[in-house]
């Protein structure tokens, strides 16, 4: 079946591919977004107990999307992988820990005996809510405003200069947060994911305090989310990017890049109005109607737009990855892509994706078909 | 070699692979096994009804789930420290590493964090038989997710269903099944599953002695001691067969790890194995690279050759050979492959110069070369070693991978022993009075732990100084980063993962000193 299809076909096809695990895992920091909230909405043992319980019964969800979002990207688009992760070392290095210390939180936290007591693994949670998420705007935010690095495929052969990807910078992807632009993404990814958090506890737990004050900090979380999240649209529909040229094979610069994109690719562009508007409506419905339904549809709103922008970054040549040092350095979906073969390979795979999501569907349903409260909790089950 | 390889930036780099790796793995293979154990008793308890079976699952699905979020805590840094510290690496095969990781994703990761969401939530919210499901895929899971990333392993110890492709300066995979059924792959995840299974069963054992031992739950103990005996003597003589072909193949395909495993410094026909040594500070002199003598052996005649190739008189060479080469046996020495492989890396550069001076002429007449079956046979098939410089670079760790394989080996039998006695006492059911074989069995729970990391050390250690065997060498698989940030970041990962272990070590003996709940 995959065998048909042309090599730049299973490029753009695993792109499609790496955007939606990119827009689910958005989409998932809703776990990270509530951990930052645990204190906030929760105003006493009995509340915090319910939210981490609420959020722990989810957390891997957003683990294990990002490590497959990372094999993924490993499997597909391994000069990515071997070029901004050897690179940006420590922007990723900091990522990282902010997961590895999440993961055993939610077990270790309330367990007798515990070594380094409830309040640390606490504050674990939380920095892996704020840290995590801003980081990963950041990090995010070069692919539209790019990094500094070179890539010399010739250096394999090199007697004097080895290493294929170089970073330029000293400060190995730190730098990247003094560039406000990203800044901005970190931002809006943070707000983002502590707004989907209060929208989820709305739908997931049952206890009218923790409701109201959900509501309330839906306000002040919603607002800077919109604001910070709008101003990085406009930059990057304003910047000029990066594009390759397939007939001169080379990378050239293009004025309003991804405005451009957005005429060429219309589909997208309704993609984009469509999940920003849902977003902004299941927002709108959880404060004006209390409604407790306002995940699904920001849900979905954040997953078509997270979407749309990643198909954006991409398609129609445009280079996913500019190198701010050596434009033609740049990735694009042609250099940067493993081979024919192991692309068609992994396409067969890949048809396992709607499988994978259908018995997560389900057994999401199982799990949740009632409101978490405190009399499930109490019913002696596993409780973080 | 030409180029100053910063090598103590390779030393901390391979060090931090090392603490991360060793760290991941003291978690992973109790996940392993645990999940079929907890899913045995599950299934007794489904189909019997039993109360005690059902409280014996909860315990010690309690226990799997602490185990299992540290496991998962320390795995995310060693796929992505595959990008951040060896990125030429990750260039260089990742398009065929990548893909078995991204299968582990796809197919294994998603199973278990779904599934195990309803195992520990899911007791009331669904049927039993859902929920037994459930536990059984969240152990099919783990094995899956082993089986991937053992097969991304195997193929750098050999490497299989591959060719260079020189546009991309890159090897590319041509054969997917050449890579996920090469007898290397196949019996590396057999013997490593096996060892997680076995440490399962151990610690099983482990805990259920103390309990009867203290005189608490006894019947109930004795149970889980009579499941856990039964996995425990089936998967550690599996673990032994595997363990054998694991010596032939390494054997055939990584001769000079089978040399230092075995501390074979000069080639034997009929050659003896060492059941024991001690790995002295004197040294050989130059004739034998200096390398450090071993005393006090005791072996056994020609076991060794027999070990190897089924044949008692088959020759195995030794460090000397291996490096000085034997024409007899037809095998290469060392400056000959450094020739060979200096030779396919020059053609390679001369072959991207043509490419990049638009010299298409030259260039189609050297890509034809290049990838002349002949060539890639003869000389690309050495392409590693245009970057060693001199003999000890290809010579692993000696005294590591001897003691490491050696220890391993002696408690791989050891753990049948444990297994023979506990089913003996359990049934002639005289093991409670058996207080000195209970109290073994507890002491006996750090021992599956140091076979299995020594395992890892003989596989890891034996192989250096090769990433990818005969292709690429650890100092140029690396990235360019500074020495200071790796150093910094390797000791944050000690002390973060140390504090972790206390953690989790602490909260398990408190569970297990509260015990089984009452429902």
């Amino acid at each position: 079946m995959f065998e048909t299809l042309s090599y730049a076909t299973l490029q753009h096809y695993w792109w499609i591919i790496i955007s939606v695990l990119a827009a689910f895992l958005v989409f998932f920091l809703f776990v990270q977004g509530g951990q930052t909230l645990i204190y906030v909405i929760g105003k006493n043992d009995n509340e915090q107990t319910l939210i981490v319980n609420s959020l722990g019964r989810k957390w891997e969800f957003t683990f294990t999307t990002l490590v497959v979002f990372g094999g993924a990207f490993f499997a597909s688009f391994p000069l990515f992988y071997s070029t901004s992760f050897g690179g940006a070392y420590w922007l990723w290095m900091a990522i990282l820990f902010c997961f590895v210390i999440q993961a055993v939180s939610y077990e270790f936290r309330s367990k007798p005996n515990n070594f380094l007591g409830k309040k640390t693994f606490d504050t674990f949670l939380f920095i892996n809510g704020a840290l995590g998420t801003f980081l990963l705007g950041v990090a995010v935010a070069t692919m539209f405003t790019g990094a500094n690095f070179t890539v010399n495929l010739e250096n394999i052969a090199n007697q004097q200069q080895r290493i294929i990807s170089q970073w330029t910078s000293p400060w190995h992807g730190l730098e990247a947060i003094a560039d406000w632009r990203n800044v901005l993404l970190g931002l809006s990814i943070f707000f983002l994911s502590r707004t989907l958090a209060l929208l989820y506890f709305l739908n997931n737990i049952e206890d009218p305090e923790i409701f109201n004050r959900s509501i309330r900090h839906l306000i002040y979380n919603s607002i800077p989310f919109v604001v910070f999240f709008v101003a990085f649209l406009i930059v990057a529909l304003i910047i000029p990017g990066q594009r390759y040229d397939t007939v001169n094979q080379l990378v050239y610069i293009e004025p309003h890049r991804l405005w451009n994109s957005l005429i060429d690719l219309p589909l997208l562009a309704i993609l984009l109005v469509a999940g920003i508007l849902l977003t902004l409506w299941g927002i709108a419905m959880a404060i004006f109607r209390r409604s407790t339904k306002g995940i699904w549809f920001s849900g979905s709103g954040v997953i078509l737009v997270v979407f749309a922008l990643f198909m954006l970054l991409a398609y129609r040549g445009n280079c996913y990855y500019p190198s701010n040092i050596d434009f033609q350095s740049s990735l694009h979906l042609r250099n940067s892509s493993s081979s024919y073969f192991t692309l068609t390979v992994m396409s067969y795979v890949s048809t396992l994706v709607p499988f994978v999501a259908a018995y997560m569907f389900w057994a999401w349903r199982a799990i949740n078909r009632n409101k978490l409260s405190d009399k499930e909790l109490n019913e002696g089950g596993h409780v973080y | 070699m030409n180029e100053v390889v910063d090598m103590s930036l390779v030393d901390w780099s391979r060090a931090q692979f090392a603490l991360t790796a060793i760290y991941h793995w003291l978690f992973v293979p109790l996940t392993l096994g645990l999940s079929f154990i907890v899913a045995f008793m599950e299934s007794i308890y489904v189909k019997t009804g039993s109360e005690e079976w059902k409280r014996m699952t909860k315990f010690w699905m309690t226990l799997f789930g602490i185990n299992f979020a540290i496991g998962v805590a320390t795995g995310i840094i060693l796929e992505f420290q595959f990008g951040t510290n060896w990125s030429n690496y990750s260039w260089f095969v990742g398009d065929i590493f990548g893909a078995p990781l991204a299968i582990e994703g796809i197919m294994a990761f998603f199973l278990e964090s779904t599934f195990i969401a309803v195992m520990f939530f899911g007791w009331n919210k669904v049927s039993k038989e859902f929920h037994l499901l459930s536990t059984w895929l969240v152990a099919f899971g783990s094995n899956i997710s082993a089986l991937w990333i053992l097969v991304a392993n195997a193929w750098m110890q050999y490497p299989a269903g591959m060719h260079f492709n020189p546009d991309t300066a890159r090897n590319e995979m041509i054969n997917f099944w050449d890579v996920l059924f090469s007898p290397v792959a196949i019996n590396k995840f057999l013997h490593t599953v096996s060892s997680g299974f076995v440490l399962a069963s151990v610690f099983v054992l482990g805990i259920s002695a103390w309990f009867i031992l203290h005189k608490r739950e006894v019947a109930l103990f004795k149970k889980s001691m009579l499941v856990a005996s039964i996995f425990g003597i089936v998967t550690s003589i599996f673990i032994i067969i595997t363990g054998d072909l694991s010596a032939k193949l390494i054997a055939r395909y990584q001769p000079m790890k089978f040399a230092a495993m075995e501390g074979l410094y000069e080639g034997q026909a009929g050659a003896d194995l060492k059941v024991f040594g001690i790995v002295t500070s004197d040294k050989h002199d130059s004739s034998l690279f200096n390398l450090p003598k071993i005393k006090y052996k005791v072996e056994i005649p020609k076991a060794l050759s027999l070990l190897a190739f089924n044949n008692t008189n088959s020759f195995i060479p030794g460090v000397k050979e291996l490096i000085q080469g034997d024409s007899a046996r037809n095998i290469l020495p060392l400056q000959e492959k450094i020739r060979r492989g200096t030779l396919a890396q020059q053609k390679l550069a001369a072959l991207q110069k043509a490419r990049m001076d638009k010299d298409t002429a030259s260039y189609l007449s050297l890509k034809q070369e290049f990838m002349d079956p002949s060539f890639q046979k003869n000389y690309f098939a050495y392409f590693g070693y245009a970057f060693i410089s001199e003999p000890h670079q290809v010579i692993p760790h000696i005294s590591l991978t001897f003691y490491s394989f050696h220890i391993m080996v002696g408690l791989g039998f050891f753990f049948v022993i444990l297994f023979i006695l506990s089913l003996w006492f359990l049934f002639s059911e005289t093991i409670e009075n058996k207080k000195k074989f209970l109290w073994l069995a507890l002491f006996s729970i750090p021992l599956p732990y140091i076979a299995s990391e020594a395992g890892w050390i003989v596989a890891e250690v034996g192989r250096q100084p090769w990433t990818i065997q005969d292709y690429l060498p650890t100092f140029a698989s690396i990235s360019k980063i500074d020495n200071s940030s790796v150093q910094i970041t390797l000791f944050l990962f000690a002390i973060l993962f140390t504090a972790l272990l206390i953690a989790e070590i602490k909260i398990m003996i408190k569970q297990i000193k509260i015990g089984p709940k009452e429902h």
